[in-house]
């Protein structure tokens, strides 16, 4: 697909397809095109360029077909905060049309499901933060989707609440449910994911799933300080076992082929004999993290330099 | 039929009946106006009512009659602009992407608050008239119970096809803007207007003629007029002016109204149409 903003390219000829049952994340920096993506797919925004399809369904030409096939968390909080938690699900039933039966039954295998069986009366204005999340993963599968759709569904949650979250989200897509998901916590994308695209300036610039694409990076990474980098990168370059050396804003990220724990003296001591001196060095396996930094020159948090303005950044007062 | 716009008046007189003081403060405020704006007003009245000359025989109605008729009128004016305004909370809130992302098509929303415009501007209507007789408001004078049961329905006919139109009119607004503070400014800036080029306080007949021309074609006047039809009688005087209303005249309001109601409808069926929450 490709989507414009009057003279901005949002999404510039992006092509992914995700297999059915899996966890598929979709992630890039803030301003990457990532939100324009996911709103072309929920059908909220229409389709400019290109051909979407999902659940067999066109998006343009059918979206009913397609609103009825998935489910959405969004990002921000949609929940009506004067409805108790029964009553939010009721309402979200309703508007999709499923008969009362049908309603009735699915309200209460969501409820316990996300365990809010004795918050039923409460309006989700007093629920906590975990609870509003839970609560809205149990409307996005109350139609059992075959696609739900998860954007940043752990953003501001701590720790314990996430594992939980994604407990039920794992049962979930045991359940058959394929997840589209986008996050910022490259750990949770590494450990879910079975298939990782990365998106950037309106492209798509790297694909994979996670152990492929920390292994694209290298065996190992070294982090080194030198009082002469320019001299130490001339000098690494050139060894067998280096894969590629960059210079950070510190100083050398150094990937290796081979097992960091033995080549780590040998490239110091080559360093020393050419009278380098290293003032701090780090060994680490390749994270999610550096594949992301690897990929986008930057860390996730940090907004890419194509600068967005679709996103609206509406937040309950 | 599809009827998914009941589910959207569900939730909307849900929400009205939870906000406690919303509730109360809608109920309480028709008399407010009519204790205390009537009461002054009528009592500076009376002084010099007194002495306008009326044909011989006839009875002017008191001002708080007159003014009976106003408050209902009034009063579903306002219901009904701020009936569409909760769309823009909904809209900020972020409510509206879970209804836009569903497969119920986007009129049933409209329709649905509609409904609810109507329903509570009848029953505060109902709450008025029944106010309003108490403290001394002279409706339905002389008429048998049976007359006044189809009098209180053409009121309510009139009162709902003219809540709807400014629940569509408010909705349009509300879809349109980004943020709520404007959307006051402009409810309220646009809520003068109507009120104050109409009939609800005052006689329209010795207007200067560019504020008659907009007090014609303002639906608020076309909707009193129907009021006091059924609630006052079609031959009446009042402060010192002839009021009298044909059938047609009435029928004529009453189709006002309605190409009001199916115009606004329109206008907001493209907005939201258009409308995008992302």
């Amino acid at each position: 697909m490709e989507q414009r903003f009057g003279d901005l390219k949002a999404v510039d000829d992006v092509c992914f397809s995700v297999k059915e049952g899996e966890i598929y994340s979709f992630l890039g920096p803030n301003g990457a095109g990532k939100s324009t993506v996911i709103n072309t797919l929920i059908t909220l925004l229409p389709v400019q360029k290109g051909s979407v399809s999902i659940a067999g369904y066109d998006v343009a030409s059918q979206p009913q077909e397609v609103r009825k096939a998935i489910g959405i968390v969004f990002q921000i909080e949609t929940l009506d905060r004067d409805l108790t938690v029964w009553e939010a699900l009721e309402f979200h039933g309703r508007i999709y049309s499923l008969p009362q039966g049908l309603r009735q039954k699915r309200i209460e295998e969501m409820i316990s499901l996300v365990e809010l069986e004795d918050k039923r009366d409460v309006r989700t204005r007093h629920l906590s933060g975990g609870m509003k999340r839970r609560l809205e993963i149990a409307r996005g599968l109350m139609t059992s989707p075959k696609v739900l759709f998860l954007d940043e569904p752990t953003l501001g949650l701590d720790t314990q609440t996430r594992i939980k979250l994604w407990e039920y989200i794992r049962k979930v897509n045991q359940a058959g449910t394929t997840i589209f998901l986008t996050t910022h916590y490259m750990d949770e994308a590494d450990q879910v994911s079975n298939w990782i695209d990365i998106i950037d300036h309106g492209k798509i610039i790297a694909s994979g799933n996670p152990l492929k694409l920390k292994n694209d990076l290298g065996r190992d990474m070294i982090y080194m300080e030198t009082n002469d980098d320019e001299a130490a990168l001339q000098i690494v370059r050139s060894l067998d076992v280096v894969k590629e050396v960059r210079r950070t804003s510190k100083g050398l990220r150094i990937s290796i082929y081979s097992d960091g724990t033995y080549s780590l003296p040998a490239i110091m001591d080559l360093l020393k004999e050419h009278g380098v001196a290293i003032a701090g060095v780090n060994l680490k396996k390749p994270t999610l993290d550096d594949v992301f930094v690897y990929h986008t020159g930057h860390d996730i948090r940090e907004p890419s330099s194509a600068k967005l303005s679709v996103q609206i950044s509406a937040r309950r007062r | 039929m599809a009827m998914e716009f009941l589910t959207v008046y569900w939730r909307d007189m849900l929400r009205f009946f939870r906000f406690r003081a919303l509730l109360i403060s809608s109920l309480v405020q028709p008399a407010l106006w009519l204790t205390l704006y009537g009461g002054a007003m009528s009592s500076n009245f009376s002084r010099f009512a007194s002495a306008l000359p009326l044909p011989r025989g006839e009875v002017s109605v008191s001002y708080l009659t007159f003014l009976g008729a106003g408050v209902i009128a009034l009063t579903a004016l306002f219901t009904s602009l701020f009936g569409g305004m909760f769309l823009i909370f909904d809209k900020e809130f972020g409510l509206l992407r879970e209804v836009f992302a569903s497969p119920m098509p986007r009129t049933h929303i409209i329709i649905g608050i509609g409904l609810s415009g109507i329903t509570k501007s009848l029953l505060q209507v109902s709450v008025i008239i029944g106010f309003g007789l108490l403290i001394g408001v002279r409706f339905f004078s002389g008429r048998t119970p049976l007359q006044v049961v189809l009098d209180i329905l053409g009121i309510f006919a009139f009162v709902g096809i003219f809540s709807l139109g400014i629940v569509f009119l408010s909705s349009a607004i509300s879809l349109s803007m980004d943020n709520h503070e404007g959307l006051q400014a402009v409810i309220t800036l646009l809520s003068m207007p109507i009120f104050f080029a109409s009939n609800a306080l005052y006689s329209i007949d010795v207007f200067p003629w560019p504020l008659k021309m907009a007090s014609v074609i303002n639906p608020l006047t076309h909707l009193i007029n129907g009021v006091r039809y059924f609630a006052i009688g079609n031959d009446f005087y009042a402060m010192g002016y002839h009021y009298a209303y044909s059938t047609d005249d009435v029928m004529r309001s009453m189709l006002a109204l309605t190409v009001f109601a199916a115009l606004m409808f329109l206008v907001a069926r493209w907005v939201l149409k258009r409308a995008l929450v992302l």
